[in-house]
């Protein structure tokens, strides 16, 4: 065994164990610490695909500054078990059946697809930031550009949420 | 051979960690030191001058202080998440000492061995990831302590670490423009017997000074401790050792991001004035190495007494003050700077025509 393949393994079980403890964990503190680690597990990954901006910025993003405002709204709120109360027995039900129709699609997509098998050769530059620039600026430009205008629309939807109704403010 | 790893290699980069680590670690303590005695400077008084002479064995002092002190867990607090708190703000304050190029190179049993952990090629992006990473230190403690006030302090702490990280990049987006690099070993390999950064970035170094501060919590910024507001923010229930971890970790933020910013604009382990290619052949890699180190660390200890000199010299901001200053002065301020670094850069692309 490589040290690329142990530590694919290791980051392997590592992220599954703690996606398995966001859903098992009982407080909702641990949910996100261990979705925190599911994250660093998945840069690691990248990491070892050699796409070390992409591993970068997924560390940014998500585990800095998402996970962050997710633990920032659990710890003011307070969340606890007893405080949630207790679901309807229809809407149980609902949930089982619609995570089962999720499970058989995914499990299908991935039978369907045919053997993917990227090989990560030594020394990829794939995944540097230079040709991802290069690549993004030219070949993706147009959803590229199609995404900012998304993520400009996100940012006007969150201003007018966040914006005080003023005759609420007055009262 | 199950491994096979170059040991050579490991056993150099396992030396310099250590050396970095146990570097930083007892710089943050005299740093402790100097800040009392900048304090007394600065307030007209003498400052620590009992253990030892100049009092210089007082950081030894507290540190064994701190280590006899009782250990109290509130009985309230979730235990794991209380130590966890404390070791994640110090973990992520060591990690940033990694990307960061101490010195060129040294020449040591015929192998030419580069004072830098690793030379990531995004290492500025990997600074912006552990910073990000070190406001979970402070949030995970304030929550565990189960205390308000402790909460309220790692709440004001974490909300200040998002709105000021963000002007911090945008400002370094500029600086990337002209560099062209996000590797600090070509950052400061390109200030090198040339113009340094802050000469072409005046700004944005303002713009990311003033988030330093804030990022490490520093007076004017320091609202999360606030001690009139909130007993002692984020750590009141801590005692002993776990509470030397979070103020050493505070430390030791200041140490590296002086770092960041000697790499980032003043030139790195460059030696101003003087032709460091040159020195190295006349006297040799290892001695040109030690003095491009001792430069490097006279431009931190400039940095650290600034840090100093400002806690000293200005009152803490209240929050609203702190929150208009992050998001309506400095965010469009480090957007205007792209933009005119931007046009600058294509209009001496396009050589000076418009």
């Amino acid at each position: 065994m490589e040290v690329t393949e142990i530590l694919f393994w290791f980051l392997s079980v590592l992220a599954i164990a703690a996606a398995a403890g966001v859903v098992l964990s009982k407080s909702p503190i641990y949910s996100v610490l261990c979705l925190i680690v599911v994250f660093f597990a998945i840069s690691g990954h990248y990491v070892l695909m050699n796409a070390q901006f992409l591993a970068i910025v997924n560390i940014i993003v998500y585990a800095g500054a998402i996970m962050v405002l997710f633990l920032f709204v659990v710890m003011l709120m307070n969340l606890n078990a007893d405080a949630e109360p207790p679901k309807n027995v229809y809407l149980k039900f609902a949930g089982v059946i619609s995570g089962m129709c999720l499970m058989v699609v995914i499990i299908s997509a991935l039978a369907q697809s045919y053997d993917i098998k990227v090989p990560i050769t030594k020394g990829s530059s794939i995944g540097l930031i230079k040709n991802l620039g290069n690549t993004l600026f030219t070949t993706y430009v147009i959803p590229f550009e199609i995404s900012s205008v998304l993520f400009l629309s996100a940012i006007v939807g969150a201003v007018v949420i966040g914006k005080k109704d003023e005759q609420k403010a007055n009262l | 051979m199950i491994l096979a790893i170059d040991w050579m290699v490991f056993i150099e980069k396992l030396v310099l960690i250590i050396a970095v680590v146990s570097g930083s670690l007892v710089i943050a303590m005299y740093s402790t030191y100097m800040e009392r005695k900048v304090a007394a400077v600065l307030q007209d008084r003498r400052g620590p001058n009992r253990a030892g002479p100049f009092g210089i064995l007082q950081p030894l002092a507290d540190g064994l202080k701190l280590f006899f002190k009782e250990e109290i867990i509130p009985n309230f607090s979730s235990k794991f998440l209380f130590i966890l708190g404390p070791c994640l703000a110090m973990l992520t304050a060591m990690m940033v000492g990694a990307v960061i190029p101490w010195g060129n190179k040294v020449n040591l049993f015929g192998r030419d061995i580069s004072l830098q952990i690793a030379d990531v090629n995004i290492g500025i992006l990997y600074v912006f990831g552990v910073v990000s990473m070190g406001v979970y230190g402070i949030m995970i403690g304030g929550w565990a302590s189960n205390n308000k006030f402790s909460l309220f302090g790692a709440m004001r702490a974490a909300s200040q670490i998002i709105s000021y990280e963000l002007a911090m990049g945008l400002s370094l987006i500029a600086l990337l423009m002209v560099t062209g690099t996000l590797s600090l070993k070509d950052m400061v390999g390109g200030q090198m017997d040339h113009w340094w950064n802050i000469f072409k970035q005046p700004l944005g170094f303002l713009i990311f000074l003033i988030c330093a501060f804030a990022e490490c919590n520093r007076t004017p910024f320091d609202l999360a401790e606030a001690e009139n507001e909130l007993v002692g923010g984020y750590h009141t229930e801590y005692s002993s050792m776990k509470l030397g971890f979070y103020l050493f970790a505070e430390y030791i933020n200041m140490f590296l991001s002086s770092a960041v910013m000697v790499s980032l604009f003043f030139g790195g382990y460059d030696i101003p004035f003087v032709n460091d290619m040159h020195l190295a052949q006349n006297i040799g890699t290892n001695w040109a190495a030690i003095l491009q180190g001792l430069c490097l660390f006279g431009k931190i200890v400039f940095f650290l007494f600034l840090f100093m000199w400002v806690r000293w010299t200005i009152p803490r901001f209240r929050y609203d003050q702190l929150m208009n200053l992050g998001w309506k002065i400095l965010i469009p301020l480090a957007l205007f700077n792209m933009v005119i670094t931007g046009g600058l850069i294509l209009l001496k692309q396009n050589h000076w025509h418009f």
